[in-house]
């Protein structure tokens, strides 16, 4: 066991005398957790409109207004054509064009009936899509606001209204940071563990040193534990920065208990330096390492759930997340923070994580011949 | 436990060790059924010019590398079976500095004393002379440090468990005339104190500094014996050659089929004629008759180089 806690000297002693690395490891993980959970915001808002009235009524004024007030929209481009307000749209000025038919009012109240039709720059598709449905129910809103005018006496319910209040649970305010920042915290840990401990390998590897030390009678388990274990404490330690940005910079007071996420970031981080060691083994140079590294988070990001809901990918692709450890760590990190969810919740989380941290680490240690 | 069945003042016995490396689709032999020993307390060297598969033996000797065929010993204990025991008895120096670039000179050799279970002070009387010349620096990183300054340290790391067979590979490799000559007086007092060592070096003039010396190439061995026995060998008289026109002087030995081979050595040629009875006369009057200024031809006694060449020449017919 001396060996061991030399080697761990060792290490700590290198990762403390090199001034960059520890800015990486501290210094940039809290700044991305600020500036990218306030970037990361699937509200769509600042929709550039442009609406081609060729009517010109009250009616169309007052739900020209309504589309104003409602903040989503900003109205950009005012005409009477609809060749010049698709021309705002094909510049780029405008995402939406709302065209309003000649005679719109008078349509309305005599024939019960008027159309709209509504044209959208599908380029970025999510805000085509969201802006579309946005305006369709200012819209309708605005419809419903006419009729109940127009109903006077009421000798029966004209038509059945279904009236539906919505109430958001575990996220009240339906903010997007309470959803964003636990993941992203998992993103960076995930980054942070795997960048580290493979090219950390790798640079003893190009260095020559895992050869000097691969002739002394240190054995295989300790060099790999010597390894690991620094990078297990600093992980740990990351996460712990990360919790008090979440909780003093974002005001976010997680509902579960914070030891269940420690206990799972435990398990978790042996995961994911399992998976550094893995591609250590693999890689001969520190490049290799990192484009290694590069293209198997940037899938474990992408299918991890931090942007996309997984419940909306195709379903053979959901299959595929049941691979993805990090999907297991955002559902888990995101369940007890806002959900408060306790140990006998998480406990098929916890039992795959074992899975992948013991699968991934035998690889690794399989493939990490200390040649005799 | 293999014990050795030669007899016991052998270090290390090797014996048809074979290594193939395959590069892309074609097969590279590295070392081709090599063999020799090495006694105890001998100062062994291999010479060799680069891919001639000194490293290769020499990562096959520390157990770093498996050879394809064939076996060998030190101190008795088998590389491949006890590879755990070997690891404790042998001291590596690489050709490339491979120590911690930022560590301290002290901090490297403490992690390396520590992890063989020691520390400085307890072998410290058999690295003194070595250390107290970089002890100045002790607190200067070792990436930090001057190439000779560097093998010295390395030097350090290998000795601190005090091993019984010391390897190193191209120890002076890349260092400057005054270190490369104080090394091999180190060389000289660690095998006074009875470790057994295995140097490699393209240099041909450190081979002379060794109690025997093997020469190397493409993967074979092609002579061991002793620096001074190995010159012996070389049977024909040898001629140093000089005129004005040198490269002109070059293209004539070439192409005169009385010679049998002739390289550039310093200012002269180097020219071994087929025939003994091809003497400086014969020399001097082909070469006025091709009509070359400054002529300039005596005997020499080969050296170590020229026995290189020699059996180089050998090997290729």
């Amino acid at each position: 066991m001396s060996v061991l806690k030399y080697l761990l000297q060792k290490e700590f002693r290198q990762i403390f005398r090199d001034p960059s690395i520890l800015k990486i490891i501290f210094i940039m993980p809290a700044l991305q957790l600020i500036i990218i959970p306030l970037a990361a915001d699937y509200e769509v808002r600042n929709i550039n409109l442009s609406i081609a009235d060729h009517d010109h009524s009250v009616y169309t004024q007052q739900m020209i207004q309504k589309i104003k007030s409602s903040g989503y929209f900003k109205l950009v481009n005012y005409s009477s054509t609809f060749q010049e307000a698709f021309t705002s749209i094909e510049s780029d000025k405008a995402d939406i064009v709302l065209e309003i038919p000649a005679n719109f009012e008078q349509n309305i109240v005599r024939e019960d009936h008027a159309s709209l039709f509504i044209a959208v720059n599908a380029v970025n598709g999510m805000k085509a899509n969201l802006g579309a449905s946005y305006l369709q129910n200012i819209i309708l809103n605005y419809n419903n606001q006419i009729r109940t005018k127009w109903i006077q006496f009421p000798p029966i319910p004209p038509q059945t209204n279904i009236k539906v209040s919505v109430s958001n649970w575990f996220n009240p305010m339906m903010s997007y940071k309470y959803f964003m920042v636990p993941a992203v915290l998992a993103t960076l840990l995930t980054l942070l563990g795997t960048f580290l401990t493979a090219l950390n390998i790798v640079r003893e590897k190009e260095i020559g040193t895992i050869e000097q030390i691969n002739v002394t009678p240190v054995k295989k388990y300790h060099f790999i534990l010597g390894k690991l274990i620094p990078f297990w404490i600093l992980g740990l330690a990351v996460l712990t920065i990360g919790f008090l940005i979440m909780r003093f910079g974002y005001q976010i007071h997680p509902v579960g208990n914070m030891l269940i996420v420690y206990l799972f970031a435990s398990l978790y981080l042996l995961v994911i330096l399992g998976l550094g060691l893995l591609i250590s083994t693999y890689a001969d140079t520190q490049q290799q390492a990192m484009l290694i590294s590069f293209f198997l988070l940037m899938i474990f990001i992408m299918l991890g759930g931090l942007f996309t809901s997984i419940d909306s990918m195709p379903d053979w692709v959901q299959k595929l997340t049941w691979l993805n450890p990090v999907s297991y760590f955002i559902e888990v990190i995101r369940m007890v923070v806002l959900k408060g969810s306790g140990l006998s919740d998480i406990k098929n989380h916890i039992f795959v994580i074992i899975g992948f941290a013991i699968f991934l680490n035998s690889w690794a240690v399989w493939n990490y011949k200390k040649t005799t | 436990m293999v014990k050795s069945n030669s007899n016991n003042m052998s270090a290390v016995i090797v014996n048809n060790i074979s290594k193939k490396y395959k590069v892309e689709k074609s097969q590279v032999t590295a070392l081709n059924t090599v063999s020799f020993e090495v006694l105890k307390g001998e100062l062994f060297g291999i010479v060799g010019p680069d891919g001639s598969g000194k490293t290769s033996l020499f990562r096959v000797l520390t157990t770093l590398l498996l050879a394809d065929s064939g076996n060998a010993s030190i101190e008795g204990f088998d590389i491949v079976k006890d590879y755990k025991i070997i690891r404790k008895k042998l001291g590596y120096m690489p050709g490339r500095f491979s120590l911690y670039h930022d560590l301290t000179v002290e901090e490297n050799l403490s992690f390396f004393a520590t992890i063989f279970n020691t520390s400085i002070a307890e072998n410290y009387d058999l690295i003194k002379d070595i250390y107290q010349q970089i002890e100045p620096f002790k607190n200067r990183r070792a990436g930090k440090l001057s190439g000779g300054m560097k093998q010295k340290l390395a030097l350090c790391c290998a000795l601190i468990h005090k091993p019984s067979v010391l390897i190193l590979d191209e120890p002076t490799t890349g260092v400057d005339a005054v270190s490369r000559k104080e090394f091999w007086e180190m060389l000289q007092r660690l095998k006074a104190q009875g470790i057994t060592i295995l140097v490699s070096t393209p240099y041909m003039d450190e081979a002379s500094m060794c109690d025997r010396v093997a020469l190397m190439q493409n993967g074979q061995i092609l002579a061991i014996d002793k620096p001074d026995q190995i010159n012996l060998q070389f049977s024909k008289p040898l001629w140093a050659v000089k005129a004005a026109s040198m490269y002109n002087l070059l293209k004539t030995f070439k192409k005169w089929e009385a010679v049998e081979s002739c390289y550039s050595f310093g200012e002269y040629y180097h020219v071994v004629m087929k025939s003994d009875l091809n003497g400086s006369d014969v020399i001097k009057s082909y070469l006025l008759q091709q009509q070359f200024l400054d002529i300039e031809v005596h005997q020499i006694t080969a050296n170590i180089e020229d026995s290189f060449m020699a059996l180089m020449n050998k090997s290729h017919d």
